[in-house]
């Protein structure tokens, strides 16, 4: 028993599920508090609210006695299985960038780049020019691509100049944001079809066609990933093939970091950029490369979430950087930043939302109880080195990583 | 012209005293990445004692503050104690950012990054719960007739000329503004002329050398970031007080990280961080109100018509003039990084064993 709690894996493990629960009880605990002060919620009310924070995956919603119902719920499930795929490949953006020694907070203008890359492409090419399949790809590609040239800029700006990637990604952050709202507004993919939705862009089942002589959009003709088969595995849910994708991508992103030469020389310039470079390995080069795959794996996310044929993008984004770069922090952080561990720890981070939908739904509560839940979790990986070592014991003080000793001085770079 | 400068100190201002807040928690050795999120806790707090004293008459003062007449000083009073909740409310905040980086040595950028993601999240679920909508309103009126200070409030009739300089700066301002440049001047003295200053920044360059001298390192950090978490409490509400007309919505659009590149510019220094929060607070005050700024006082809006016009306006739009802040702060940091001089120890969590 003492052996296997040594095991580093063991207790990254057992780290992240203290985390979890953590969490969760803290969630539970608020809705508790504001239950027993609030006369309409009362105490039955957080008790519901509880089960539904902890069990929401299984929910059916009410019987007709007005209790609620748990169960098997097809749709549920496959919304998860759907809205993980972004969680999951913003999660290996950040957590590829950490391994290799950079914090990647800029997932999320990563991810916008990569929305607007998409759309543009997807909505672009007449229905017609080609085969379906052909566009689709183009799209997907095209998004990555976004993906990666953003994160390279601060990429470049790490490697050459020196300058912090927190504060760069940050500041291409709020850029992406501005520039997407402003391509889109100057765009004519703005919806116009459908007459009561304002400030949506086109979903990609929306083709190009030319009638009489004019362009416009028509719902169908456009693209959208394939199902599978997983429609009718979870009826009535959004699942499709990109969670296939995702998983596959997760796969690849592990073997790059632990099987090739490659991998094993972007973590070492994470490592030490100096002892990198003595041995030998060109680090301004793994820097930006670092970034760039970073990058890539957000717009992946932004591609496969869009090109999915049933989500459309509220174009003025400007005010608000989307939710799924910061949350692809909780993933990577909750899955120790292991690739792998990042399919679960996405689809977990997927159910917690959807939790908080039906809550929202079924009470009185809101859904902005998940991003409580999320950022309790976030921050008590911030010290999940400490918790790790308490775990193993007095005697075995966990060696800090070389890694992470790099990583506690962002912004020391910049006086270097 | 009177109107582009006290557009852009209301701006500025926000931006600087939490730029100084950045100084304190990084002179003492703590990166405050938690800004943002600090900011957005203030501006709830603030949002929630202004609409809960209104719904209970606390100070009396439901009329409308067109009319108050002699009340006005103490409308004032009551927008300085909100001030101080806001302040001690910002504080409490950080306290979480001090413990997970002073107490348990975590990794500070995580850590400000959690905190940035909690503030927003739990302010979205009281607003919601509270106001039963996305955003918390006054209870009445809004910041912009309610708090401001008059030229009818020092006894000038309305259409009573009164120069250039007192309708700049006594005519539709802020107290709060006043107070921020106040407590700015007193709190980089703090930090450069006395004893305390002198400590807390020894922590932030080498605290094991300040530890051996008798200096409590846990201590000095513990001030620096409460320091700071109360000025960007405060900064969150006076941004939300001046900017958005009091409306708590779990967002500042980004001032505190703006902030952040602020304190950079301005090389972690007071005085140059005044001057950059300026120039920063001109470009937001451009992007705001460019449809009804009149530049030189021909009654002619410039950048409206710029923006309208056929060529210049597919550059010289709202979205560039959003965009310009962050492009030009992504600059500096390209040019500056150089000569950049940010404190040695920051971000490294204090090891006794080190010394």
């Amino acid at each position: 028993m003492r052996d296997f709690l040594k095991k580093n894996g063991t207790r990254s493990v057992l780290a992240t599920i203290i985390s979890i629960l953590v969490g969760l009880v803290a969630g539970s605990i608020l809705i508790l508090i504001v239950g027993l002060t609030s006369s309409e919620i009362g105490i039955s009310g957080a008790w519901e609210g509880i089960r539904l924070i902890i069990g929401g995956t299984f929910s059916t919603g009410r019987a007709a006695s007005g209790a609620l119902s748990f169960g098997f719920n097809p749709q549920i499930i496959g919304n998860m299985l759907f809205r993980a795929v972004p969680l999951i490949l913003c999660g290996l953006s950040v957590a590829l960038a950490y391994k290799t020694g950079l914090f990647n907070i800029g997932a999320s203008g990563q991810y916008l780049a990569g929305t607007c890359a998409t759309l543009f492409v997807a909505l672009s090419i007449p229905a017609g020019a080609m085969p379906q399949f052909l566009i689709w790809i183009l799209a997907f590609l095209a998004g990555v691509l976004a993906g990666a040239l953003w994160g390279a800029i601060p990429g470049l700006l790490k490697a050459f100049l020196n300058i912090n990637e927190v504060l760069a990604c940050i500041m291409t952050n709020w850029i992406a944001a501005n520039l997407v709202t402003w391509m889109f507004d100057i765009s004519n993919l703005k919806n116009m079809v459908e007459g009561t939705k304002t400030g949506y862009i086109y979903k990609t089942t929306y083709g190009l066609v030319n009638v009489d002589g004019a362009w416009t959009y028509q719902d169908g003709l456009g693209v959208a990933t394939p199902k599978m088969g997983l429609n009718k595995l979870f009826p009535g849910s959004q699942a499709n093939a990109g969670i296939l994708i995702a998983i596959v991508i997760a796969v690849a992103v592990y073997i790059i970091l632990t099987k090739t030469t490659f991998g094993y020389e972007l973590k070492a310039c994470g490592a030490n950029r100096h002892a990198a470079r003595y041995a030998g390995i060109r680090d301004k080069r793994s820097i930006v490369l670092s970034m760039a795959i970073a990058g890539a794996l957000a717009g992946a996310a932004a591609s496969l979430y869009y090109l999915s044929g049933n989500t459309e993008l509220y174009w003025s984004v400007y005010q608000k950087l989307p939710a799924e770069g910061f949350n692809g922090i909780a993933v990577a952080m909750l899955a120790s930043c292991n690739p792998i561990a990042c399919i679960f720890t996405g689809l977990f981070m997927s159910a917690i939302n959807l939790h908080g939908l039906q809550l929202a739904n079924l009470t009185a509560y809101n859904e902005y109880i998940t991003d409580v839940i999320i950022a309790v979790i976030v921050y008590l990986s911030a010290f999940s080195l400490l918790i790790k070592t308490w775990l193993g014991g007095r005697k075995k003080i966990a060696k800090p990583k070389p890694v992470q000793e790099k990583k506690a001085i962002p912004g020391k770079e910049v006086a270097e | 012209m009177s109107f582009l400068i006290s557009k852009t100190l209301i701006y500025a201002i926000p931006l600087m005293i939490v730029a100084l807040a950045g100084v304190f928690a990084e002179r003492s050795g703590v990166i405050n990445l938690a800004l943002e999120g600090i900011m957005i806790f203030g501006a709830f707090v603030g949002a929630l004692t202004i609409n809960l004293m209104q719904k209970a008459n606390t100070f009396n003062i439901v009329t409308i503050a067109g009319d108050m007449g002699a009340n006005w000083g103490k409308l004032q009073l009551f927008l300085l104690l909100v001030m101080v909740i806001t302040a001690a409310a910002g504080a409490v905040f950080s306290l979480l950012l001090a413990f997970a980086a002073i107490n348990l040595k975590a990794d500070q950028t995580i850590g400000g990054t959690a905190l940035n993601m909690l503030s927003p999240a739990l302010v979205c679920f009281f607003i919601r719960l509270i106001a039963q909508q996305s955003e918390l309103r006054m209870f009445k009126g809004d910041a912009a007739s309610w708090f401001m200070v008059k030229k009818t409030m020092f006894g000038f009739e309305k259409s009573q000329e009164i120069g250039f300089l007192g309708e700049t700066f006594l005519n539709k301002v802020y107290l709060t503004t006043y107070i921020c440049i106040i407590l700015f001047i007193l709190l980089s003295i703090l930090l450069y002329k006395t004893r305390f200053g002198l400590r807390l920044r020894a922590c932030g360059e080498n605290p094991q050398a300040a530890a051996s001298l008798g200096i409590n390192v846990f201590k000095m950090r513990y001030s620096g970031v409460i320091i700071s978490g109360a000025l960007a409490g405060m900064g969150g509400f006076v941004y939300t007080l001046t900017t958005a007309n009091c409306v708590a919505n779990g967002d500042v659009a980004g001032f505190g990280f703006l902030a952040l590149a602020v304190m950079i510019f301005g090389n972690w220094k007071p005085l140059s961080i005044a001057g950059a929060a300026l120039l920063f607070g001109l470009f937001k005050c451009i992007a705001a109100s460019y449809s009804t700024l009149d530049i030189n006082g021909d009654g002619v809006a410039l950048l409206l018509n710029l923006s309208k016009d056929p060529v210049w306006g597919k550059v010289l739009n709202p979205h560039m003039y959003r965009l310009i802040p962050y492009v030009i702060s992504l600059l500096v940091l390209a040019f500056t990084s150089k000569k950049s001089r940010a404190p040695k120890a920051e971000g490294i969590p204090y090891d006794k064993g080190m010394r």
